[in-house]
């Protein structure tokens, strides 16, 4: 059987990506205890930046990272036709058996190079959530020079309120995706290695 | 006992912030030592994840490109927004690197705006002077870096029309202010010139109470509260990069919105 793994670009964009969400959550966290939109403040120790300057100072800058990265992503992924093999069709019906088998935990992992309906759903929406975070960001950051960004958010003080659950969710989604991993983890050998390591690995054992 | 004035009541939210601030003034000052401060993650570790200092040089001059960029996105005919008179916030907070009982007084009668650097006619302008320019005023949104904002009613003179009247090099690169505060910050010649930016003289309709920054600041509603300086007292026009006391700690320059 032909086994096709994640290939080299998918594996550096991903831990380039998880560095970059990192970085932007934990500083994100910094600059909101600046002044919260709700009534709670992140424990200190958890963020990065040591005061709001240095936490700004980290999340304009892995900001690049991020896009930069989402892009190149993107665009290979879409291009080589692997977003539209890898992530569709998905069909709702096949959503709700799946996720009904997940949550019951029979979903078969036997096949671990095709991706089921409720991993194919949480990883669009994770990209949808990153897209959303960052078009959110943009009309925090320029709200005076992108009119039409700030206006679709409902406005500066709104488009925070977006940009704070576009985080939320993110974080959600790897919370969730770091159980699957810790659960199946014979996944995370294909995103750090090749095809061939992880079968010389495996031939090794 | 003193007794609970209705603004304590507002919301917590106030008072966390105060508790934040005062922590935060502590941490600035471990600036370069904390920019990385992944708390117990590096306690974790055993070690600093990062050198402190090569991380802090790459955070900073990924900032000065990101002035770059905010310089480039910058379109000299795109105006922030305005609001109806009935959107003012109410009260507007007041906010410096100091606390309200250490405002500073500024005698209106004795004050004197000083011109410098790259600017012909150089002689220092008595408030009344000011006051005497033609005046025009908007209701604009007050963004801080802190991420809240408040709108508010700003009128004086149009600091492009007072730059030409002057004679300040409009070629230049920026504009510094020094303050009566102690304060001082510097902006870039194209938000200088901006239309909707004031040399500020009232508030709310009302001459400018030193909370706000008694006798002049300047409004520019296209960049964050801290390049917004208060209680001017001198006004420079130069090539040289001239920083600023928030920028100077690691605040983006450029700061624009
Ligand atoms: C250290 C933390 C992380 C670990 C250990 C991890 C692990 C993995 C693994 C093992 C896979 C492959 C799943 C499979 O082949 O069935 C995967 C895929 C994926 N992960 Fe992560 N991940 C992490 C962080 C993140 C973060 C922060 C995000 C985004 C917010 C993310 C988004 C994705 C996406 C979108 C995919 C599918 C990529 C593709 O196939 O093109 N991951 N991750």
């Amino acid at each position: 059987m032909q086994i096709s793994l994640h290939p080299r670009y998918v594996r550096i964009c991903h831990w380039v990506n998880a560095l970059a969400i990192f970085l932007m959550v934990t500083s994100g966290w910094r600059i909101y205890n600046a002044s919260p939109i709700f009534n709670f403040l992140f424990p200190k120790s958890i963020t990065i930046g040591g005061w709001l300057g240095g936490g700004i100072l980290w999340h304009f800058a892995a900001m690049w990272m991020l896009v930069i990265n989402a892009l190149i992503y993107l665009m290979v992924n879409i291009l080589s036709g692997r977003m539209q093999s890898k992530f569709l069709p998905l069909y709702p019906k096949q959503l709700f058996t799946d996720l009904r088998n997940a949550l019951l935990l029979k979903l078969q992992h036997s096949d671990i190079t095709h991706y089921n309906a409720v991993q194919k759903a949480a990883y669009l929406s994770v990209m949808l959530g990153i897209f959303i975070a960052i078009i959110s960001g943009l009309a925090v950051w320029k709200s005076v020079q992108f009119p039409l960004l700030r206006e679709l958010m409902g406005g500066y003080d709104n488009a925070r309120v977006v940009h704070f659950f576009a985080m939320t969710f993110i974080v959600s989604f790897v919370m969730i995706h770091l159980l699957m991993v810790a659960l199946v983890p014979a996944t995370l050998k294909t995103m750090l290695f090749s095809r061939k390591q992880v079968i010389q690995q495996g031939a090794d054992k | 006992m003193s007794k609970r004035s209705p603004n304590d009541l507002i919301d917590t939210k106030y008072l966390i912030k105060q508790v934040e601030k005062e922590l935060e003034s502590s941490s600035r000052r471990l600036f370069g030592k904390q920019i990385l401060s992944l708390g117990s993650l590096s306690l974790l570790s055993g070690c600093a994840l990062t050198d402190g200092d090569s991380a802090e040089k790459m955070l900073v001059s990924v900032s000065r490109w990101n002035d770059r960029v905010q310089a480039f996105l910058f379109d000299p005919n795109k105006l922030a927004p305005t609001y109806p008179e009935s959107m003012i916030t109410k009260p507007f907070p007041f906010n410096a690197y100091y606390g309200e009982d250490e405002i500073r007084d500024v005698d209106g009668t004795r004050y004197k705006l000083e011109l410098g650097g790259l600017i012909r006619e150089r002689k220092p302008w008595t408030l009344s002077q000011l006051a005497m320019l033609p005046q025009t005023s908007q209701v604009t949104r007050h963004i801080c870096v802190e991420g809240w904002s408040a709108i508010g009613k700003w009128g004086g003179v149009r600091f492009s029309d007072f730059l030409k009247m002057v004679g300040a090099d409009t070629t230049a690169k920026y504009v510094g202010f020094k303050c009566a505060d102690d304060y001082y910050t510097s902006i870039d010649m194209p938000t200088a010139l901006h239309q909707q930016t004031l040399l500020t003289l009232t508030f709310a309709d009302r001459i400018l109470p030193r909370e706000y920054g008694f006798p002049m600041k300047l409004r520019i509603p296209t960049k964050l509260g801290f390049k917004n300086p208060k209680h001017i007292t001198e006004i420079y026009v130069t090539n040289d990069y001239p920083g600023g006391y928030w920028e100077d700690q690691g605040y983006n320059w450029f700061g624009g919105a």
